[in-house]
């Protein structure tokens, strides 16, 4: 039996929604003399439990507002669960939503080693990577040019490769492979293919049953904060279709 | 010494204290910091035609209008007055300009905090560290109007860099609590604004502190920044080193507030991600 990298263990994350999101001292206290503080508490995770053992891609699907991505949010730590546990061994490169780290006004080039340090990565490796990364990109000449004349498709281009380029332990991804155009995602398809081979341990969410197929080797189906289904991916994937 | 003491026994127990954390982490994300650091200071002068002289020529322009100001309308009987000024104008300049992008900090990288995970207090110590950047360049310009006003440098000098430690650290601790403050209430940003011109005016920037009252002049022994700048004048105008009692007590306020603002920060950061 192979390493864990991923325990999640009975994890519960609430929400409070307020009526009104206070933003300011002033309305904080007048709405509190006016007793009207009341908030409605919305479950998106419950009593969640699973574990992830190294080198595995574990898929997730789910409707919209299922719980997927506050999933993914809690293992990768930016959100701390409102109770139980999760405990993660190696680095994390999430990649949520690709060039969140950007900044418009600088090159990219210096995007790449901003992007880079954001996720994690040394000076060291990222300046040995750096060429590997500008030929995935195809970004050739404009990769000296600031962010902001770039097209959408070129930020996605950057963004992926700055994160695909790399050699996480685990990996998180949230419907990315829908950057760019058709050739760039193939591209981009079998790069992640070649990295769930090299022993990285990945975490999809994808709307394309096609690619949870293809890809996962388990599956876990969330509905409205639990765990619907898990199993072999064939077999969650053909009762989630029905 | 005795609370390195006590850290360094926890550090063999296995007990890693947050001290010692945020320590490793510092040495773990310096990339990162650095990068940060470039960047803000990058973008602060992007697309203007001086760039990173404007660093260099605001201190001596807001002094020269300070001067003229000062020295015709109100006649302040202090020597040296040009050097005076300006050190006072180059300290405060630091303090609001830090605070001030500290404050925004967690704020204006809610992008990167709701996506990625880093450690969050490193986006208000990147505030202040680009700002710190800012104030040693407009060192230059402070030497130049203190040789211009004849004073000639002395080892004293040398013990600069310890008082603009202790402002940093000082700095930092206000900007943590400002930063934290302000995800909560963002009324905390106009706040801000008034609470630090109230500041300046209470701190002996363009007048001497003996022209205040005496139903005031207690404010003055509260005020960290009075005791840096003080430090920085003893140093720079007089040449000579200040009393020890002074070190301790700029250390002293320096840490405090630090402190202060790390713990509030702590104990919101998890809750941050919720309201941003």
């Amino acid at each position: 039996m192979s390493k864990m990298v991923i325990e999640v263990n009975d994890v519960t994350m609430r929400f409070r929604m307020n009526n009104d999101r206070i933003m300011s001292l002033k309305e904080f206290v007048t709405t509190a003399l006016r007793g009207k503080l009341e908030c409605n508490e919305f479950v998106a995770l419950d009593h969640i439990s699973f574990h992830v053992e190294e080198g595995e891609t574990l898929g997730l699907v789910g409707r919209n507002g299922a719980g997927k991505s506050t999933m993914l949010k809690v293992i990768s730590g930016i959100l701390k669960p409102t109770e139980g546990k999760v405990v993660t061994k190696g680095n994390i490169v999430p990649m949520l939503e690709l060039g969140s780290g950007f900044d418009f006004d600088l090159t990219g080039r210096e995007n790449i080693f901003l992007n880079g340090a954001i996720l994690g990565y040394s000076e060291e490796f990222l300046k040995k990577k750096y060429e590997e990364i500008v030929a995935f990109s195809e970004l050739g000449q404009f990769i000296e040019i600031p962010i902001r004349n770039y097209s959408s498709g070129m930020l996605a281009r950057l963004a992926f490769s700055v994160a695909a380029m790399v050699h996480p332990e685990i990996l998180i991804v949230d419907e990315i492979l829908s950057v760019g155009d058709a050739a760039f995602q193939e591209k981009s398809r079998k790069r992640m293919l070649e990295l769930m081979s090299g022993g990285t341990t990945v975490l999809f969410v994808s709307h394309s049953i096609e690619q949870i197929r293809e890809m996962c080797s388990r599956v876990i189906w969330l509905e409205q904060g639990h765990i619907k289904m898990m199993g072999k991916a064939d077999d969650v994937c053909n009762s989630y279709t029905i | 010494m005795l609370s390195i003491g006590l850290v360094w026994l926890r550090w063999k127990k296995g007990k890693h204290s947050y001290v010692v954390n945020s320590l490793v982490a510092v040495k773990r994300y310096q990339f990162l910091i650095r990068q940060l650091v470039s960047r803000d200071f990058k973008s602060k002068y992007k697309r203007s035609v001086l760039g990173v002289f404007w660093s260099f020529l605001n201190p001596l322009l807001t002094m020269a209008v300070q001067y003229i100001v000062f020295s015709n309308l109100f006649r302040f009987d202090v020597p040296h007055y040009q050097a005076y000024l300006i050190i006072g104008i180059v300290f405060f300049n630091f303090f609001s300009e830090s605070t001030g992008m500290a404050l925004g900090s967690i704020i204006g990288n809610a992008g990167l905090i709701t996506k990625v995970y880093v450690p969050k207090y490193i986006y208000p110590l990147t505030r202040v560290l680009s700002s710190l950047i800012n104030l040693v360049i407009s060192l230059i310009p402070l030497l130049l109007v203190t040789i211009f006003s004849g004073i000639f440098p002395t080892k004293a000098y040398l013990l600069v860099p310890f008082v603009l430690a202790c402002l940093a650290v000082f700095c930092l601790g206000i900007g943590m609590l400002l930063a934290a403050a302000m995800v909560f209430f963002r009324d905390i940003q106009f706040l801000w604004g008034v609470l630090s011109m109230i500041w300046m005016y209470l701190t002996p920037i363009f007048y001497p502190a003996s022209i205040l009252p005496e139903n005031v002049a207690w404010v003055l022994n509260l005020n960290p920044l009075y005791y840096f700048i003080t430090f920085a004048r003893t140093c720079f105008i007089e040449g000579i080193s200040p009393e020890p009692i002074v070190y301790v007590q700029c250390a002293l306020m320096a840490l405090g507030t630090l402190l202060v603002g790390a713990l509030v920060f702590r104990r919101t950061q998890d809750r941050f991600v919720l309201y941003l």
